[in-house]
């Protein structure tokens, strides 16, 4: 393992990578680069800090309208053109919803920044948005969630356990909106959703590639700074109480394969420097899933064939609370209740035991090495540092993010699956496969990521 | 090995590096064969300290044998269950323990294996370690393949709920008949519950070997290391001659398939036998498609589907080129009362661009989004790695990305017209619907 050390400090001191540029323009639009000159292409992102967490109930659903209007026209550009105009310029635009943010990108080659630029500053402060036009896409947007949820019995289990799982905080709701809301959902809820969340001081701009910092950052105040700041609401906490008992829910729908999905309450990643239980929480899905015959894999699918497919999961960053999270799929002739208890022994063990330190080595190699793989995409590296900010934390957390990862003990991580993997915050949920033959009961209902 | 079907479809979506300057500017693809008859293309690049692998052999699921479907992908999903004495948990360990990541993709035509790695010399070397003895040594075991099958059979299952899944297999099998495009990788429940580990080993022999193999190299090593990287690579493959070439798919006769399924969405699938890799329309109908339906927004289908009447999330149509020819496919999903309005707009949007082409301004703008995204194709070392891989396979000339741009720039209006009249004739199109009772 020292010779990988070695490796990395000898490769950080050659890269091509400059460091990161953070500033803030006078109306409070944040602006990112990372300068990376291997390839003549860059990404431009612009986030906004306004996620479906930000909406109301009645008009779930609206951020994500929201974004699929963007692409609808403004008061100079007709509906269309912006699309039409970056691709003419040989680009790639689309966009995202999540619970936290909202973002915009194009991929070009590097010298069409300006274009990307110019027309995202465009439709940040000039959106029209028609009745007619949204009309139409509402009804695009009901057609996604179809595809993407009802129509899919895992999303509509997650869905479901998320609605359970959290009784106040917002993540409750789906990114897509439940489908009563799209189908009451007007233009003026879009405009509303507009008014209040599109301004330079709920943005960051993100661009990563072959260009220089100070020219984008030229470009920005050139087009974005002239955009007056809003007054932005106050954002409720809407804190989760504790939880105080398990929970476990059953969704019945057409499948032929039955599915468990676990979610234990968890922290998010607050003061990137003192906090350590995040990090040991990252380390632990790795221990229970980072490899082919990690703990899952090995106990449940290889050894006992209890199960076909089980796998952990878990994001330390995030604008609200987080969730540890572990789903399975049973082998034939398996229960899924005989399945999530093999999970729970799984979980006690290193409860009880804590976990090897060749695992905890083995799943900082792999942290390591992902570090320099992920390098190989900008857009993902455009996209870390745009998750990173709109969730409240700085550039500095990412840059820092494989040393504190390096420093986690096995120690840190048997406290942590102590402390969290309990079964009073636990909620449960079961797919209990209906017959395809069947017609399919009330329109079920969540993505993770829904793309324009 | 995890594999992920139609990973051809991606080329569509491909390639631009770090030395050239201007978007004309080559690529320097160096090329040779083993002395064992292995194909080895490799890129030279030192900017991140890692190295990219794939070998790729014809041991697609088009290879397998009558009654057998799913052995392809059985065999390709054993590789690294237990190699050269190791078993399905030490190889897992070993390379994670030096953070490198061994994965597998499998379609029709091909079955790969593909690493990546640090290139520091002692997280490489115990990598390739591992990696020449799942490619030259895959040992079977018994046990683990009783238990693979039982995995494999439960994806399949589980797809069943798909409409996707489900269209899918419906329209290969209506475009195809009795060609061996004609089944997914997937394969058979019962056939797979047959297979033993004898004809896996017969099919390994036959199908994952020297002559048989593309090997491409890219990152962070010499000329001289790629050469004896690959050469002990093929070393320790068998000697299996070439497989025969597949036989060629026959234009399918005209068929409306209706499937029953509890979605709330219907599923449609439009299309024909298409165009083989090799086809020396490949250029006009891939420009002229970006107008029908592969230029996403900027797409005829897109704004008439989903912009003008939000009828669908998704409207698209490509072109799958395969060894030989793959399927031209066109859909959409749509809610079940408005199907066969939504079936209407897409057989019109068809008929209309195969009868008056694209018009000239349509067509300007197809070029200048594939010419001026061009970088884009080539921007990683992945990327670069799959085109290598495909140029590799399907013998594509040296210069296929140096030339690409004029390429596309060739392409006019009749050229495109006469290239769709050619191959998509509108009254002979397969339809597949899933969704709702599956009567019309």
């Amino acid at each position: 393992m020292h010779g990988m050390w070695g490796m990395l400090l000898a490769f950080a001191v050659g890269s091509a990578q400059a460091a990161v540029t953070d500033v803030t323009l006078d109306n409070g639009m944040r602006v990112i680069v990372q300068e990376d000159h291997r390839a003549p292409v860059m990404v431009s992102q612009v986030w906004y800090r306004a996620g479906s967490m930000d909406e109301f109930n009645g008009t779930t659903g609206v951020a994500h309208v929201l974004e699929h209007m963007m692409f609808r026209g403004t008061k100079t550009v007709p509906p269309g053109e912006f699309s039409k105009r970056i691709a003419a310029a040989g680009g790639r635009e689309n966009a995202f919803t999540s619970r936290d943010h909202t973002a915009y990108f194009e991929q070009m080659q590097k010298d069409r920044l300006e274009l990307a630029i110019q027309l995202e500053s465009d439709r940040m402060a000039n959106l029209v948005i028609s009745d007619e036009l949204f009309a139409k896409e509402i009804q695009v947007v009901m057609e996604e969630r179809r595809l993407r949820t009802d129509d899919q019995a895992q999303s509509v289990v997650y869905e479901h356990l998320m609605a359970n799982a959290y009784q106040a905080h917002p993540y409750r709701r789906p990114i897509i909106g439940w489908m009563d809301d799209l189908q009451n959902m007007t233009g003026q809820d879009a405009r509303d959703w507009y008014a209040r969340w599109y301004a330079p001081n709920n943005a960051t701009l993100v661009v990563a590639g072959d260009v220089k910092a100070d020219e984008v950052i030229g470009l920005a105040k050139r087009y974005f700074g002239p955009l007056p700041a809003h007054v932005l609401p106050v954002r409720k906490p809407q804190a989760e109480p504790p939880q105080i008992g398990g929970k476990r829910i059953v969704v019945k729908a057409p499948a032929q394969v039955p599915y468990l999905l676990m979610a234990w309450h968890a922290p998010t990643l607050r003061d990137w420097d003192k906090d350590t239980t995040p990090y040991a929480l990252q380390i632990l899905a790795g221990v229970l899933s980072g490899n082919d015959s990690a703990r899952l894999q090995k106990s449940l699918v290889k050894t006992q064939q209890i199960a076909v497919n089980a796998g952990a999961d878990y994001d330390a960053v995030a604008r609200g609370p987080g969730m540890f999270m572990i789903d399975a799929t049973p082998a034939q002739g398996k229960s899924v209740a005989a399945l999530e208890q093999a999970i729970r022994l799984e979980i006690q063990r290193i409860q009880r035991e804590g976990i090897s330190e060749a695992e905890l080595a083995r799943v900082k190699a792999q942290v390591i090495a992902a570090d320099v793989y992920q390098r190989d995409s900008l857009f993902y590296q455009a996209m870390q540092l745009g998750e990173y900010v709109t969730a409240g934390l700085p550039p500095e957390a990412l840059v820092h993010r494989v040393d504190k990862l390096r420093a986690v003990t096995a120690m840190e991580v048997q406290a942590a699956a102590q402390q969290w993997l309990k079964d009073d915050q636990l909620s449960v949920a079961e797919l209990d496969p209906q017959a395809l033959g069947q017609q399919p009961g009330p329109a079920a209902m969540s993505g993770v990521h829904d793309v324009n | 090995m995890s594999t992920n079907s139609g990973s051809i479809k991606a080329f569509f979506v491909a390639l631009w590096v770090c030395l050239p300057v201007s978007a004309q500017a080559t690529l320097a693809i160096q090329h040779w064969q083993t002395p064992q008859g292995a194909q080895v293309y490799f890129v030279e690049s030192h900017e991140l300290p890692m190295l990219d692998i794939a070998v790729d052999f014809p041991a697609g699921s088009a290879r397998d044998p009558a009654g057998m479907a799913g052995l392809a992908q059985l065999t390709h999903v054993l590789l690294d269950q237990g190699a050269g004495g190791l078993s399905d948990t030490a190889i897992a360990y070993s390379l994670a323990d030096v953070g490198a990541e061994l994965s597998g993709r499998l379609d029709r035509d091909r079955a790969g294996v593909t690493l990546r790695t640090l290139s520091s010399a002692a997280e490489k070397n115990k990598a390739l370690d591992v990696f020449a003895r799942v490619l030259q040594q895959p040992d079977f075991p018994e046990a683990v393949v009783k238990r693979e099958k039982q995995r494999l059979i439960a994806a399949i299952r589980e797809a069943e709920a798909d409409p996707a899944n489900v269209a899918d297999k419906a329209f290969y099998r209506a475009l195809y008949g009795t060609h061996p495009y004609a089944h997914d990788e997937a394969g058979d429940p019962a056939a797979i519950e047959r297979m033993t580990r004898s004809e896996l080993q017969a099919f390994y022999r036959t199908h994952y070997s020297a002559p048989n193999a593309v090997m491409s190299l890219m990152g962070d090593i010499t000329r001289a290391e790629a050469e004896a990287i690959a050469d002990r690579l093929a070393a320790g493959l068998s000697r299996a001659a070439a497989v025969p070439a597949l036989p060629k798919p026959v234009p399918a006769p005209a068929s409306d398939t209706r499937i029953a399924h509890p979605s709330t969405q219907s599923h449609v699938l439009v299309g024909v036998v298409g165009m083989a890799r090799s086809d020396p329309d490949y250029f006009p109908l891939f420009v002229g498609n970006y107008v029908l339906g592969g230029g996403g927004f900027d797409s005829r289908l897109m704004r008439e589907v989903r912009d003008k009447r939000g009828y669908a999330y998704s409207a698209y149509s490509y072109f799958m080129p395969l060894m030989e020819a793959g399927p031209f496919e066109l859909g959409l999903q749509t809610k079940l009362e408005q199907t066969d309005d939504a079936l209407k707009v897409a057989q019109t949007t068809l008929r209309d661009f195969i009868t008056n082409g694209p018009s000239e301004a349509e067509l300007t703008q197809a070029k200048s989004n594939l010419t001026g995204g061009f970088p884009l194709r080539i921007d990683s070392n992945k990327k670069i790695l799959d085109y290598l891989s495909v140029i590799g396979f399907y013998r594509l000339p040296l210069d296929y990305l140096d030339t690409w741009v004029d390429q596309v720039n060739a392409v006019d209006v009749d050229a495109v017209k006469q290239a769709f009249v050619r191959r998509i004739d509108p009254d002979k199109l397969a339809t597949v619907v899933v969704g709702a009772g599956g009567a019309r």
